[in-house]
């Protein structure tokens, strides 16, 4: 491969990488909200 | 839906993969690497990016906003979540595009889709081994002939097709649940299989290599794809396709995003979860798409025939013929993955097209979940079937002009109009910032306002004039004339220039020139074949062999030393039925219009035109409920 197709590669998709596994982070790390919201899942039984 | 206490969605990670799951589509493998390759390589994910920045993350922060708006307000589809921002009967009737867009490009998306069901279980049964290239290739041509079998299923191509649509209605007969268990399990399949297949296109170097083609190297078309060619960001043109697919990528402009997002409360974000959805769908198509088709058929190919060839057909017309070339056990398993990872990237798609209609004939007119998803399926069904059984005839792409392209520009431009100007940009910001787990930039606000209205703009302007061969630059310092791909060229039909008649009792020549070269009658078939030569661009590689140069410009900018040259080749072929008759002779010169059979013949133009009758009354007919809906409402 050529560095300039080298650099270019690894320096997007890293990029795009990190800024996804970024945003999933803190979607996960996000604090609850009150209920009722708007998924069902972690509603009181 | 949101009226059934068992609506919305069970968790904010399922409500992310579904999304993501929407926006990946078949076109994150296939139609993003082939954009690469016929816009300067490397240097069109500049312009991509840049577009992804100014236009797709506010559009879908636009959209996602929008839809929780409306669904505040019980409105689960674009008609009245429009009309709920401004009450403008106007708004209501551009909300139409978000129910209609879904149901026409699910009626041909689910045929794709039906393929990709159709090549795992070919690959599992084995169809594919030992198949030439060609042989591959002619599969394809022979499957979508619908009166071909391969399986012993009498009209194999319409039998997958149902079943295909039987099983996208009857997951969205369980409403949102149903699809968020599909995208749970789907979306990371795709994900696995993806990677593997990644990693195979990264690691598979010169292995590949034949004597047939001995430079064959993945890495080449690695190479091809990420080295920047900077000439190319001064070209009108690569900026035109870099936004075109950013929105066909986010799914954009379709309605589906307003309506997954309306089943989210006032307090829920919605900037952080695009953002995460958006990202997703990168990931998907910058990593994995990249390293997939491009480098695996450069690999076997070489890269030469990649730029050639570079095109949708590789998916199902390459890929399984150098799949089988790595044995039977990893062969099956990366066919399987290859057509599985295509399945859950369609399914998880087609079924967000659902979810509009569902929505909004839940919220006006009270159906529940089954009725909702069984009559979508019937509609998509109608008019889905033409394009099963004229595929070749033009229909499928009709479809997809009209409903997979110009109506999403239109509708997106609508609905930024409507945001950032009528509804306005500072309750816009606030509703985008509403419950926002992330910070967002405020230089996104003037973004916004003028700069995504103005990309839109020029995206739409540039595919009502496109000008011929999409060479801008020509068009505008000589004389412009319509590409056969512009809006204006289809809307005055002027890219039908012969065989204008729906039937006609002669058939026409419909290229500017050639020579007749072949004519066989073959009796067994029932079907006379002719064949005509004429003056194709030729290029000699460095082995010093001759080879169609079908895309020049592309072969100009690798920078070999190509000997480019006319001469004289089968250009064209055509299959006349029996019953008909070809009036031409070996060695006589034919011109466009010059008539070569006499006989009974019903030409693409009426097909076309069938297809656009369709549409139109698709539209019209929910034009009518949105009004049913609208004088219902007024009286109670």
């Amino acid at each position: 491969m050529n560095t300039s197709a080298l650099i270019m590669m690894v320096t997007t998709q890293v990029l795009v990488a990190f800024l996804m596994g970024f945003f999933f982070y803190k979607v996960l790390r996000a604090p609850k909200r009150e209920e009722p919201d708007s998924y069902s899942e972690n509603d009181d039984d | 839906m949101a009226k059934e206490a068992s609506s919305g969605w069970g968790s904010r990670v399922g409500l992310i993969l579904a999304m993501a799951g929407n926006a990946v589509g078949l076109g994150n493998f296939l139609r993003f690497p082939v954009q690469a390759v016929e816009n300067g390589g490397g240097a069109f994910i500049i312009p991509y990016l840049v577009c992804f920045l100014l236009m797709g993350i506010p559009l879908l922060w636009v959209e996602w906003a929008t839809g929780r708006f409306g669904g505040i307000r019980g409105n689960h589809s674009t008609p009245f979540i429009f009309d709920s921002m401004n009450k403008k009967k106007v708004w209501k009737y551009i909300g139409v595009f978000g129910i209609f867009t879904n149901i026409a490009v699910a009626s041909y998306y689910c045929y794709i889709e039906s393929w990709t069901m159709s090549y795992v279980y070919h690959t599992l049964i084995g169809t594919f081994d030992g198949m030439s290239q060609q042989q591959v290739s002619d599969f394809f041509n022979s499957y979508t002939d619908i009166g071909s079998t391969f399986s012993g299923i009498p009209y194999e191509a319409v039998v997958f097709y149902i079943v295909c649509l039987a099983l996208n209605t009857w997951i969205l007969s369980k409403g949102l649940g149903g699809v968020e268990k599909v995208a749970k399990v789907g979306v990371p399949l795709l994900l696995i299989f993806g990677a593997f297949l990644a990693v195979k296109g990264l690691t598979l170097g010169t292995s590949g290599a034949s004597p047939a083609v001995p430079d064959a190297n993945a890495l080449d078309g690695i190479n091809f794809l990420w080295t920047p060619q900077f000439s190319s960001l001064l070209d009108l043109k690569v900026w035109l396709a870099a936004a075109g697919q950013i929105f066909f990528t986010l799914s954009l402009g379709m309605g589906t995003i307003h309506c997954y997002a309306s089943y989210l409360k006032e307090k829920d974000d919605v900037a952080l979860n695009s953002l995460s959805a958006g990202f997703t769908n990168e990931f998907v198509e910058v990593v994995l798409g990249s390293l997939i088709v491009v480098p695996i058929a450069a690999g076997y190919l070489g890269l030469d025939w990649v730029i050639n060839n570079a095109g949708f057909g590789m998916a199902f017309q390459t890929m399984p013929y150098l799949f089988d070339k790595w044995g039977d056990v990893v062969g099956t398993l990366s066919g399987v993955f290859w057509f599985g990872l295509l399945f859950f990237a369609g399914i998880t798609s087609s079924l967000a097209m659902g979810t509009p209609w569902m929505g909004f004939m839940q919220d006006e007119f009270g159906w529940g979940k089954k009725k909702g998803a069984w009559t979508f399926g019937l509609i998509v069904l109608i008019l889905g079937l033409p394009t099963v059984f004229f595929y070749n005839e033009g229909v499928f792409d009709e479809y997809d002009y009209w409903a997979g392209t110009v109506s999403l520009v239109v509708f997106a431009l609508a609905e930024i109009v409507l945001f950032a100007w009528v509804f306005g940009i500072t309750k816009g910001w606030d509703q985008i910032n509403a419950g926002a787990d992330i910070s967002l930039p405020k230089i996104y606000k003037p973004i916004l306002k003028y700069i995504t209205p103005t990309i839109l703009i020029i995206v739409f302007l540039g595919a009502l004039i496109t000008p011929k061969g999409n060479d801008w630059e020509k068009a505008l310092t000589e004389k412009w004339e319509l590409d056969n791909g512009s809006i204006l060229a289809k809307l005055t039909n002027s890219d039908i220039v012969v065989n204008k008649e729906f039937f006609s009792n002669h058939k026409e020549y419909d290229q500017p020139g050639g020579i007749v070269d072949t004519i066989i009658h073959d009796e067994e078939k029932k079907v006379h074949i002719l064949k005509v030569k004429d003056k194709v661009r030729f290029y000699r590689n460095e082995q010093g062999e001759a080879k169609e140069a079908k895309k020049e410009a592309i072969l100009s900018n690798l920078g070999k030393n190509y000997v480019f040259f006319d001469s004289v080749a089968v250009c064209r072929e055509y299959k006349i039925k029996w019953k008909n008759k070809i009036v031409v002779k070996k060695g006589d010169e034919l011109k466009l219009g010059s008539t070569i059979a006499t006989g009974k013949f019903t030409n693409k133009s009426l097909y076309i035109t069938i297809g656009r009758l369709l549409l139109l009354g698709l539209f019209i007919f929910i034009c009518i409920l949105v009004y049913r809906a609208g004088r219902k409402k007024t009286t109670t």
